[in-house]
C-alpha cells in the first residue's frame, strides 16, 4: 500500500514536471545530476560517469540512428579512433603529451573523418546490409588494433594515459570525472535538441521515412547521410578521448561488438529520439548490471530476453520521441 | 610457394568453405522469404555443434565399444541436425513470427536479443570452458598423387557436398519446395494461391537448421574445440558468403561459401595469419560496395 500511494505521490510530481516551461525542466534536471554524486557516494560516482559516457554515446548514435534511420553496428570503431588517438597522443608509449584540451578538437574530427569515410563506402546500403557493413567495419577496426603492434601496442594496450588538468589541477577522482562527462553531455544534448528542429533535423528524418519521397522534396540525401554519420561519429570520438583519459589504459578488448551494441540497445530501449528516453536507457544500461551484481551470471540471460520482449511489446521504446506538431492555422 | 602447398590451402580453403556455405544457406532461404536476416543463425550452429559434443561424449563415455565410432559420429550429427532446428522453429514462433510485421529495425535487435540470450544461455549451461571435441576420426589420409587429403577434410567436403545437393532436389524437385520458391517469389500472391505461408516459413527455418546443425559437428570435429561465442565469426562469414553469391540464391550461397573458404585460407598464406579475420570483411564491404547484387545476381540495394 505504502508503494502505492508512493507512486501517485511521484505521478503528481511528474505531471506537475511535464507542465513547465522547457528551460525550467532543463535546468531542474540538470540540478539533479550535479547533486547526484552528494548522495550516493564514489562508488556510484563513478557508476554515474560511466552512464553519463554511455549517454553521450547514445546522443551520438541518435543521431544517426534515430534521425538518420541509418543502423549503424560499428559505432565502436569511431569510440575507439579517439580514444586511441588520445592514448598514442599523450601516454609514455610514444612520449607525447599532449594536452586532454588541446585533443578533444583532433579526436572530434578524426573521428568525424572516419565516419564519413566509412559513411562514404556505405552511401548505397539500406537498412539490414548498412547494420552488417558497419558491424565488419567495427571488428576491422578492431582486429587492426590488435595487431599494429608499433602504432597501437597490440593487446597489450596502451597504459598511463595522462589524465585531463585543470589549471594544473589533475582530474582523477571519480566525482571529477562524472562532472566533466556531465559537462560534456549537457552540451551536447543541447545540440542534439537544436539539431532535431533544424532544417537538418528535419532533413534527416524525412530521409528516414521515406527516402524516395524527401529526395523528390530537394532533400540532398548523400549530403545528409554523411552529415549523419559525421556528426555522430565526432560524438563518439569525443566519448573515446573520456574514456580513454578516465581510464588510464586502454586495450583492443576494449572495443568489442558489445560496445557498438550497448549504444544501440540505449537509443533504442529509451525510445529513439528522445532525450528522456536516452537518459533511462543509460541508466537501464549501465546502472542497472551494478544493480543487479548478484545476478551478474544471468545479466546477459535477462538482457537478451529482455530485447526480445520490449521488441515485441514496445517496437518504439520506452518513450516514444515526440514531434513537434506542425499545423496549418486557419 | 611450391605448388603443392597451395593445392593443399585449397584443399583447406574448401573444407572450411564446405562450412561457411551450409550455413550461408540457411542466411539466404530466410532472407529470400522474409527479406530479414537472421542474426540468430550463427547460435543455431553453435548449438548443433554442442548437441553433437555431447552426444558424442556420452556415446563414447557409456557404451565405448558397444558402437562404433561411425555410428557415433553419424548419430552427433543427427543430433546437431535436430536439437538446431527445434531451437529454429522456436526461434521463428517466439522471436520472429510477432514482429514479421513490424519495423524492420524491430526484427533485428529482437534477433540480437535471441543471439546474446542463446549465446549466455549456453555459456550458463555448458560453462565458460572450450569444449574439447572427442577424437573420433582416423588421422590417415588419402593420397592423391599429387596431394593427400586427410580422411577429416574428405568427410567434410564430401558430407558438406552432399547435403548441399539433397537441400537443392529438394527445393527444385518436391512441392514444399515448390511452395518455397513460390512464397519467396511473392508471399501474398503465393497465400492466395492456397499456400499455408506459416508453415512455409517454418520448413525453410527447419531446413537452414539442419545445414547450420551439421556444420556444427564439421567444425567441432574439424577444429576439436567449440565454445559459446563460436557462432558470431563464421556467421558474419556465412552471412559474407550468401551476399557474395547473391541472396536469396541457393546455389549461390554454396558457391559464396567454397570462394570465402579459399579467399581466407590463401589470404592467410599471403598476409599475416592474423588478418585471416579480416579478409572475409574486406571482401564483404568490397563486395556490397561495388557489386551489391552478388556475383549470381539479384538486386539487394534498392528495396524497401
Amino acid at each position: 500500500m505504502k508503494s502505492f500511494t508512493g507512486l501517485v505521490f511521484q505521478k503528481g510530481i511528474f505531471d506537475l514536471f511535464k507542465k513547465l516551461h522547457p528551460s525550467v525542466k532543463a535546468f531542474i534536471t540538470i540540478s539533479f545530476f550535479i547533486i547526484l554524486p552528494f548522495f550516493v557516494g564514489p562508488y556510484w560516482s563513478h557508476v554515474l560517469g560511466y552512464i553519463a559516457l554511455y549517454a553521450l554515446l547514445g546522443i551520438g548514435l541518435n543521431i544517426v540512428v534515430g534521425f538518420a534511420g541509418l543502423l549503424d553496428l560499428g559505432y565502436v570503431a569511431f569510440f575507439a579512433v579517439g580514444a586511441y588517438t588520445y592514448a598514442m597522443l599523450a601516454s609514455p608509449h610514444f612520449g607525447y603529451h599532449f594536452s586532454f584540451w588541446m585533443l578533444i578538437p583532433l579526436c572530434l574530427a578524426l573521428g568525424a573523418i572516419t565516419g564519413v569515410l566509412i559513411g562514404i563506402s556505405v552511401l548505397r546500403m539500406r537498412g539490414d546490409y548498412l547494420a552488417i557493413v558497419t558491424l565488419g567495419f567495427g571488428e576491422i577496426i578492431r582486429i587492426l588494433i590488435n595487431n599494429m603492434d608499433k602504432l597501437t601496442n597490440g593487446p597489450k594496450g596502451i597504459w598511463q594515459i595522462d589524465p585531463p588538468e585543470i589549471f594544473s589541477h589533475k582530474l582523477i577522482r571519480p566525482i571529477e570525472y562524472y562532472y566533466l562527462i556531465l559537462i560534456f553531455c549537457i552540451v551536447s544534448f543541447f545540440i542534439m535538441n537544436r539539431l532535431s528542429n533544424s532544417r537538418i533535423g528535419r532533413a534527416w528524418i524525412a530521409m528516414r521515412e521515406d527516402e524516395e519521397a524527401a529526395q523528390a522534396m530537394g532533400v540532398d540525401i548523400l549530403k545528409y547521410k554523411l552529415l549523419a554519420f559525421g556528426t555522430g561519429a565526432a560524438f563518439a570520438g569525443v566519448g573515446g578521448i573520456i574514456f580513454a583519459a578516465r581510464q588510464g589504459s586502454i586495450f583492443p578488448a576494449d572495443f568489442t561488438l558489445m560496445v557498438s551494441i550497448n549504444v544501440l540497445l540505449i537509443v533504442i530501449l529509451g525510445g529513439m529520439g528522445s532525450i528522456t528516453g536516452i537518459i533511462l536507457g543509460s541508466f537501464i544500461l549501465v546502472g542497472l548490471p551494478e544493480v543487479l551484481r548478484a545476478l551478474r551470471d544471468y545479466r546477459l540471460l535477462i538482457f537478451g530476453a529482455l530485447l526480445i520482449i520490449v521488441m515485441i511489446f514496445r517496437p518504439e521504446g520506452f518513450i516514444k520521441a515526440r514531434r513537434r506538431k506542425l499545423s496549418i492555422k486557419t | 610457394m611450391e605448388m603443392e602447398l597451395w593445392l593443399e590451402q585449397i584443399i583447406n580453403g574448401l573444407t572450411v568453405g564446405g562450412v561457411y556455405a551450409l550455413i550461408a544457406l540457411g542466411y539466404t532461404m530466410v532472407y529470400g522469404i522474409l527479406l530479414m536476416i537472421n542474426f540468430a543463425h550463427g547460435e543455431i550452429f553453435m548449438i548443433g555443434a554442442y548437441a553433437g559434443y555431447f552426444m558424442l561424449t556420452t556415446l563414447l563415455a557409456t557404451a565405448a565399444g558397444q558402437f562404433s565410432r561411425a555410428f557415433a559420429l553419424l548419430l552427433a550429427i543427427v543430433s546437431a541436425m535436430i536439437a538446431s532446428s527445434v531451437l529454429a522453429i522456436l526461434l521463428e514462433r517466439v522471436v520472429y513470427r510477432p514482429l514479421r510485421n513490424a519495423p524492420r529495425l524491430a526484427a533485428l535487435i529482437s534477433a540480437i536479443g535471441a543471439s546474446i540470450f542463446l549465446q549466455n544461455m549456453v555459456l550458463l549451461l555448458a560453462g565458460p570452458r572450450m569444449k574439447i571435441y572427442p577424437d573420433v576420426f582416423p588421422s590417415g589420409s588419402i593420397d592423391l598423387g599429387y596431394i593427400s587429403i586427410s580422411y577429416i577434410r574428405a568427410f567434410i567436403i564430401i558430407l558438406s557436398i552432399f547435403l548441399m545437393i539433397v537441400l537443392y532436389i529438394f527445393v527444385q524437385k518436391t512441392k514444399t519446395g515448390k511452395c518455397m520458391r513460390a512464397v519467396a517469389e511473392d508471399m501474398e500472391a503465393a497465400s492466395l494461391m492456397g499456400i499455408d505461408v506459416d508453415r512455409i516459413i517454418v520448413t525453410t527455418f527447419f531446413l537452414g537448421a539442419v545445414m547450420a546443425g551439421a556444420a556444427g559437428v564439421m567444425v567441432g570435429i574439424y577444429y576439436t574445440q567449440i565454445n559459446h561465442m563460436m557462432g558470431f565469426i563464421p556467421g558474419i562469414k556465412a552471412f559474407t558468403a550468401a551476399v557474395l553469391g547473391g541472396i536469396g540464391n541457393i546455389p549461390g550461397a554454396m558457391l559464396g561459401g567454397f570462394f570465402i573458404g579459399v579467399a581466407e585460407t590463401i589470404g592467410a598464406q599471403i598476409l599475416p595469419a592474423e588478418y585471416k579475420d579480416v579478409i572475409a570483411f574486406s571482401i564483404l564491404v568490397l563486395l556490397l560496395i561495388f557489386r551489391p547484387t552478388g556475383l549470381l545476381g539479384e538486386v539487394i540495394t534498392r528495396r524497401s
